[in-house]
């Protein structure tokens, strides 16, 4: 219920499509597609989803060209382009 | 209405839409009051309630979210509250984020309704993607995350452990182990006295028949996780031994913190790391009312409660609360400090982190590069912990365990960060809550204006 594509959603991580259902987080989405860092650190280290919920700021990626967006609390969208390891500012 | 009235957006700005938010929008807009719910996440329900668009709500759940709809309260959702203050009015001026826009609305009355998160505690390894929250996850798996045929170890405190391992199990999880850091002897007098509490034992019972099939240690914690970008396994001792267990998920999670940035940065007085409330839900700063978790950690039938009395003496400036919520109030917060005492963290905790562990993840901070007499100031200016993204919200409990530093900072707007431009809005760019599109036809209309 939870997985698999439906309602006709693309999106881009890195520039792999993944096709999400919908109602589903950025975060989720992108765990479920097997990409667990998220953002490198300040000392270069991979990061994921901590919290969950907004608090952390540890899954914050790039969508659609805005930066530290936190992927758990962005749902996916069609044609939705997310980047991946940006600079742990 | 009087006149006056027309100046503010709303009588009563609630913030945080969890059900003691909930429960205050629909008693304060029930009692005639014109209320609006802002609340940073795309549904309302906070994170107990959470649940995915057009999916079933939780079923305690559904009875609250139709009574919200009736009401007449307006939601805005995925608006992120980043600075509150007093106007030149007698009201409040909320400012938010949404959608990258700037918003702001006024309110005769608040009702801080913030929630709570997780005490993360660092040990060795914490940081490796696959390390998540007790509460995260479950978080992310209402939000969509798959984790069928994963491995899972869930270490940690509390009551959360169990409703998750159920969850979790449910999804089609392996789950490992299901390890709580408190003593059998603690949590089991705990459980000996829910006798007295049908509906906390029934929660329980229930919650450990979805994972029977699953270990559930007591005295048992994590001291270490493993992997280089991703996990592989974790190190669980009881203090005598130690063993290694290959998994591809850590949940992990110390108990809750309250959110209690909202309050103090408007003024709030706080005592023991909760905001002080009088019989009314009244702080300490006139027309500003808080409820749930931010009042102290009681779950989610003590938030309902909260709510409606915080709720309803909004709408009512001088109204009191009913003899009847008061005294489940006094029950609820009963049950509240029992658990407190059953899962109170050990001193082994504290000696979990090494001088390389880091502890504050958003600035790469190791725990060795502070010094125990530092102040969380000093922290942040010698050594930058706190400085980053999260504010201190992750490291400032932490640090408050394990050094006993006192996490009352000072806050200041941004309360979270918040993009620049929602800021310094210009006269025009700022809408107020009357350009946020509502409902034809309805003003008070809840609004999902996707």
């Amino acid at each position: 219920m939870a997985d698999g594509p439906t309602a006709g959603i693309v999106m881009h991580v890195d520039g792999v499509a993944m096709h999400p259902g919908a109602g589903t987080s950025v975060a989720a989405a992108m765990l479920n597609a097997g990409t667990w860092g998220f953002r490198r650190s300040v000392r270069g280290e991979p990061r994921g989803p901590l919290c969950g919920m907004g608090i952390c700021h540890e899954c914050r990626v790039t969508i659609d060209g805005i930066a530290h967006r936190r992927a758990c609390l962005v749902l996916v969208a069609n044609g939705m382009r997310v980047e991946t390891g940006g600079d742990g500012a | 209405m009087s006149a006056s009235n027309r100046e503010f957006d709303a009588d009563v700005a609630v913030i945080g839409a969890g059900p003691a938010g909930i429960a205050a929008a629909t008693r304060a807009a029930e009692a005639g009051a014109r209320v609006v719910i802002v609340d940073e996440s795309p549904n309302v329900g906070g994170q107990i309630w959470r649940h995915r668009p057009g999916a079933a709500a939780p079923t305690g759940a559904i009875r609250w979210l139709a009574r919200l709809e009736r009401s007449g309260a307006r939601v805005l959702a995925e608006s992120t509250v980043f600075d509150l203050h007093r106007d030149d009015r007698d009201g409040f001026v909320v400012a938010f984020e949404r959608a990258g826009a700037p918003g702001e609305l006024r309110a005769r009355a608040l009702v801080l309704a913030t929630g709570a998160r997780e005490r993360f505690l660092p040990f060795p390894g914490w940081t490796i993607p696959g390390v998540i929250g007790v509460g995260g996850a479950q978080a992310l798996l209402k939000a969509g995350a798959s984790v069928r045929g994963k491995t899972i170890v869930i270490a940690g405190s509390g009551p959360l452990l169990l409703p998750v391992a159920a969850s979790l199990v449910h999804a089609g999880a392996h789950l490992a182990l299901v390890a709580e850091q408190a003593p059998a002897r603690r949590v089991a007098s705990f459980a000996v006295g829910l006798w007295r509490r049908p509906a906390a034992l029934r929660d329980a019972v229930r919650y450990r028949a979805g994972f029977l099939r699953v270990p559930y240690r007591l005295g048992e914690w994590v001291t270490e996780a493993r992997g280089a970008s991703v996990l592989t396994s974790v190190v669980m001792t009881d203090g005598r031994s130690s063993r290694a267990i290959p998994c591809d998920l850590l949940c992990v999670g110390f108990g809750l913190v309250p959110n209690t940035e909202l309050p103090r940065h408007v003024g709030c007085s706080i005592a023991d790391g909760v905001v002080r409330v009088d019989d009314r839900q009244a702080t300490s700063v006139q027309g500003v009312f808080c409820a749930g978790e931010p009042t102290g950690i009681g779950g989610v039938d003590l938030a309902l409660v909260e709510g409606e009395i915080a709720g309803l003496c909004a709408a009512e400036q001088g109204g009191a609360a009913s003899s009847p919520l008061r005294a489940r109030r006094a029950r609820l917060r009963r049950l509240a400090a029992e658990m407190d005492r059953a899962f109170a963290l050990r001193d082994e905790l504290r000696r979990l982190p090494t001088a390389e562990t880091i502890v504050c993840r958003c600035e790469d901070v190791a725990y060795g590069a502070l010094y125990r007499d530092w102040s969380p100031r000093q922290a942040k200016l010698y050594a930058r912990a706190g400085m980053g993204a999260c504010q201190g919200r992750v490291c400032g409990p932490a640090l408050e365990f394990l050094l006993g530093w006192d996490g009352d900072a000072v806050i200041r707007a941004p309360v979270t960060p918040t993009l620049l431009g929602a800021m310094c809005g210009r006269e025009g760019d700022a809408p107020s809550v009357a350009r946020v599109p509502s409902q034809p036809g309805n003003r008070n209309a809840p609004m999902r204006d996707e």
